[in-house]
């Protein structure tokens, strides 16, 4: 695992991280304010996990008066997104698998 | 979105020579109890233009199904679905894989080359919106076994 799929990890790990991540991606851009309403935890903290998401470049802030809006940058997943990968090991899994049912047919 | 050209996708090929007379792989391939023993739970209907759905168990928040519809039923040589699946709770419907398989057999000395052919693959660096579809629960799924390995 590389460093930056490892920190990606590390981020999405955190459950109300994700949940905030997948909102952003579900509702698009939205202020703190708006997504602390739907959170169940403090604006602080929001922002805390906001920040984590940030650094790890999940999320992009702009500023606009006294509000900061965020928005999801998903393509930072593009590291963890592999599922060619993903159906290539499920084909040949099933492949063995249709292969062993194929001998038990002859029986 | 319509209006930009289509970017190229990309394929799966699995191929394997298998010692078995094409009719009997095909009824592996169509018979929905036969199909649910190696592929996946499934209520397929042998006939073109019926539309069905294989079942998984559900990953994280990926809800386990794939949407079908058979394009192309030719017994015993060639069987084309569609499979559209990785709808994710909380994602953009957008991130749903839209994708086809093609099954070939062809019979040859000693039985018959079975090719299947998953196409439709949107190139990586593509937005994530689309791509996210498979990764989601690969991602889920991963992330729940390095919350449990760190557990």
């Amino acid at each position: 695992m590389t460093a930056a799929t490892n920190a990606l990890f590390k981020t999405l790990a955190d459950p109300t991280r994700r949940s905030l991540f997948e909102r952003l991606c579900r509702d698009g851009e939205q202020t703190v304010w708006r997504l602390t309403r739907h959170a169940r935890i403090s604006q602080p903290a929001v922002s805390k996990h906001l920040s984590a998401l940030k650094a790890a470049g999940l999320v992009r802030d702009r500023r606009e008066g006294r509000e900061t809006h965020y928005r999801a940058e998903p393509q930072a997943l593009a590291p963890l997104v592999d599922w060619m990968g993903f159906y290539s090991a499920f084909w040949r899994d099933r492949f063995d698998r249709l292969e062993n049912l194929l001998q038990r047919m002859d029986q | 979105m319509k209006s930009e050209p289509t970017p190229a996708t990309r394929s799966i090929v699995v191929e394997r020579t298998m010692p078995h007379p094409p009719e009997k792989i095909w009824r592996a391939l169509t018979q929905s109890a036969l199909v649910g023993e190696w592929l996946m739970e499934n209520d397929f209907e042998a006939r073109a233009g019926a539309t069905f759905t294989f079942r998984a168990k559900p990953m994280g928040n990926w809800n386990g199904i794939v949407h079908c519809e058979v394009t192309v039923f030719e017994p015993p040589r060639r069987l084309v679905y569609t499979w559209k699946g990785g709808i994710v709770q909380n994602a953009p419907p957008s991130s749903s894989l839209d994708s086809v398989v093609e099954w070939t057999l062809t019979r040859v000395a000693g039985g018959t080359r079975v090719r299947m052919e998953h196409s439709g693959f949107r190139p990586q660096n593509e937005s994530a919106y689309t791509t996210m579809s498979g990764g989601w629960p690969r991602i889920l799924e991963r992330l729940e076994n390095v919350a449990a390995e760190r557990a």
